[in-house]
């Protein structure tokens, strides 16, 4: 009886919808968590996975020894490499591509390379305005590697500890 | 100049009269329409800020070119008659939406005396102007020939059946309290102060009518009509361009009616609460009407969309009751002469 009640008067008082409004009116107030995004940015972590990039060592021989290991640990498929002798004996990469349509930005890759060579770099506003430039090729991906090699080897280092 | 005065001379006096009436029409209708185009923009605004972002800030100063922006989108998109549609109909269910949604302000008294078209029947032809706009909604899902299109419809006529009669017995409240039908008479019966308007003596017809007017305009957490998560857009889903803005239209010039109704028939329109400090005027009008709009935002806001199942019960099973309830507790108030109001 006492809780029949108890249940009109409280859905007749409207005291949960007051309850419901009275959230939302406080939350109009709140500072707002909106980012306004090409003028501010949010913070990027040293780990995060964005374009792809083949490094150098310091004397400016590229990383790569042609492995594969990125090729075969790659789950979608995305990676295509072909290589050679050099004439200097050492192996190298002839081809080494990746479909970024393919591509899950999964970081396998960099995990997987024996000699830090291919890695994510923390590039994530990119486009492709033609067919087919979706295909990073080893010139492109030396290039981006060239470009951000301070921030990749700044962005390694801040990780190393947690390896 | 005084060519123009003798050609107005020249004209019939029905001519005259005609073009006068659509300058009134005008004055009314323009402001109606920027007030609609803001109220979309305010509309994105509130609920941003209650979800704790910020809301549409880019076109212009603080975004507030946006409804121009929206509209001139609209305006420029293509028009799409599906091939299977119903095509006349489907080409003017959203007209029939709209001008009743337009012809209800003839009767909305602003200041005492500043009024359109000041008919004795002004409540009544409120009820009948608001019923017609559903048809434009149950006669759009049907010429659509889509499914969801149908449902919408289909949910709309069942929900606006059971909230119109809710709604008209709330109106009789006001009626015998107010003793006329006349938007301005009803308005000037709570003279006085806000201890004699309405909303006191008739609170629970009050909560009916609020309820009821948001579900009549299809809002949430009423809009089973659209329910995008359910059937995309309900009676509108193959509507686009400047005959979807039709709708879109009608639905906001609908909801700031409710609340100027509201504020008229329950909070003494342009009257002010405190008679011997502040004199009235049509700004008071304005400001209660802001209220009640903000309102509709707010419930949009915070409530979820109630089940199909529940509006109907919520209609029948709650608001009739309270309503009959109620008008015979006032039956017995002005037998009784309880009060300023039924005195």
């Amino acid at each position: 009886m006492f809780a029949k009640i108890q249940y009109y008067l409280k859905s007749f008082l409207f005291l949960e919808l007051l309850q419901g409004m009275s959230v939302t009116g406080r939350y109009f107030f709140r500072k707002k968590f909106t980012i306004q995004y090409p003028e501010q940015k949010t913070p990027i972590s040293p780990r995060f996975r964005g374009l792809h990039a083949l490094r150098r060592y310091a004397n400016g021989e590229e990383r790569c020894i042609a492995c594969k290991l990125c090729e075969a640990v790659c789950p979608a498929l995305a990676i295509t490499i072909e290589s050679e002798q050099r004439a200097d004996g050492t192996r190298r990469t002839t081809r080494y591509d990746i479909d970024l349509f393919k591509c899950i930005y999964c970081g396998f890759c960099e995990e997987a390379c024996p000699v830090d060579s291919i890695v994510e770099t923390n590039i994530f506003e990119y486009h492709f305005e033609n067919r087919g430039e979706n295909i990073m090729t080893k010139q492109k991906l030396l290039e981006i590697g060239d470009r951000y090699e301070a921030q990749l080897a700044a962005d390694r280092s801040a990780d190393a500890r947690y390896r | 100049m005084e060519l123009l005065i003798s050609i107005w001379e020249w004209l019939h006096e029905y001519v005259q009269y005609t073009i006068f009436s659509a300058a009134k029409a005008l004055v009314i209708l323009l402001p109606l329409f920027i007030v609609v185009a803001y109220y979309t923009l305010a509309e994105r605004k509130v609920i941003g800020y209650m979800q704790v972002r910020k809301g549409p800030n880019r076109v212009g100063p603080k975004g507030l070119f946006q409804p121009f922006a929206d509209m001139f989108k609209l305006m420029f998109k293509e028009i799409i008659v599906p091939t299977n549609s119903s095509r006349y109909l489907f080409i003017i269910a959203p007209v029939i939406t709209f001008a009743p949604a337009m012809a209800a302000w003839a009767v909305i008294p602003f200041d005492d005396g500043l009024v359109f078209s000041d008919i004795n029947a002004g409540l009544l032809y409120i009820l009948a102007m608001t019923s017609i706009g559903v048809y434009g909604v149950i006669i759009a899902g049907w010429a659509s020939n889509s499914k969801y299109a149908l449902l919408g419809a289909m949910r709309s006529a069942a929900q606006i059946v059971a909230y119109e009669i809710a709604m008209g017995f709330a109106l009789v409240g006001v009626l015998m309290v107010g003793g006329s039908l006349n938007l301005g008479e009803i308005v000037m019966r709570q003279q006085g102060g806000i201890g004699h308007w309405f909303f006191i003596p008739l609170l629970p017809l009050f909560f009916v009518y609020l309820i009821s007017g948001v579900a009549e305009t299809n809002r949430a957490p009423f809009d089973v009509a659209e329910g995008e998560s359910e059937i995309v857009a309900g009676f509108h889903v193959e509507y686009s361009g400047m005959a979807f803005a039709v709708f879109f239209l009608a639905e906001y010039a609908n909801m700031i009616l409710i609340a100027m109704l509201c504020s008229l028939m329950f909070f003494g329109g342009w009257l002010s609460p405190v008679p011997g400090l502040v004199g009235d005027g049509i700004g008071w009008l304005f400001g209660k009407t802001a209220v009640f709009m903000l309102l509709f935002l707010w419930f949009r806001a915070t409530f979820p969309r109630y089940r199909y199942d529940q509006i109907m019960r919520l209609g029948w099973k709650v608001l009739l009751p309270v309503t009959i309830v109620w008008l015979a507790v006032e039956g017995l108030a002005v037998y009784f002469k309880i009060g300023p109001w039924f005195a």
